[in-house]
């Protein structure tokens, strides 16, 4: 769509989706490629924390366990301060095919008001902007 | 990741989480600058709101206000935020494209426990 709130990779990976789920939701799996240090309890609800090379730390928050298809998490926005309360929301979804794994990540929520107390009251009309983002980026994408 | 560069984002998507907001920058991106009144004319939205949400996007710097017809103010997209925000998101995936490859090579390695 080209309109900045969400971000999308597929790959396949040649292993079944036992595999793949062991490293997404352990501590030993997500420290071996996703972070240098990772600590997870991978049940609906459940804390995380991953700690990346360059010593950023960021907590996560487990939301949906669906083994061994789905799973998925929120986590702090990048670049924001320690107490700032806005999460991304990331979910695996594991689809086995002939090769192995389809895994899918999808992160999402970037668009969000920094205090819901600011949130408007005014609520828009929300049919058709879909549509008028599509003649937004468009419009970016001629400029 | 420049500091300045996340700061836009941050500012754009904040912005961007209204629809009705979007909705604006949405009819200036369609049919170039408009004033408060042509914005209210087209869309479902008062006037008073439209007012309110522009003095917003000014100040996040996604729309400027320049003189128009019979000293009215029009309000211009600027879509170098936008890009910003879009430049953010790619670093990000960028950076999902890393990790997946990392578990690629995590998942290929042979394990001597099996």
């Amino acid at each position: 769509m080209g309109f900045p709130d969400r971000i999308e990779r597929t790959v396949e990976l040649a292993h079944p989706p036992v595999e793949v789920w062991a490293a997404l939701t352990t501590a030993e799996g997500l420290s071996a490629w996703f972070g240098e240090k990772a600590t997870i309890d991978a049940r609906p609800g459940g804390a995380g924390q991953m700690t990346f090379a360059s010593g950023v730390a960021v907590d996560m928050r487990v939301e949906r366990v669906e083994q061994p298809n789905l799973f998925s998490f929120t986590w702090t926005v990048p670049g924001l301060p320690e107490d700032d309360p806005r999460r991304t929301y990331v979910e695996f979804t594991l689809e086995p095919v002939s090769a192995g794994t389809r895994l899918q990540v999808v992160e999402t929520g970037f668009a969000q008001l920094p205090d819901d107390s600011r949130r408007d009251t005014y609520e828009g009309h929300r049919a058709g902007w879909e549509q008028e983002l599509g003649e937004l980026a468009d419009y970016l994408g001629a400029s | 990741m420049p500091a300045d560069l996340e700061a836009v984002a941050e500012q754009v998507f904040s912005t961007l989480a209204d629809p009705t907001r979007r909705a604006i920058l949405a009819a200036l991106a369609a049919r170039g600058p408009a004033t408060a009144t042509d914005l209210a004319d087209r869309l479902p939205i008062t006037r008073q709101a439209i007012a309110k949400h522009l003095v917003l996007l000014a100040d996040a710097g996604l729309v400027v206000a320049e003189p128009g017809e019979r000293r009215r103010v029009r309000y211009r997209l600027r879509p170098a935020p936008v890009q910003a925000a879009q430049q953010f998101l790619a670093a990000l995936a960028h950076d999902w494209d890393s990790r997946l490859g990392a578990l690629k090579d995590h998942l290929d390695r042979p394990s001597p426990a099996r």
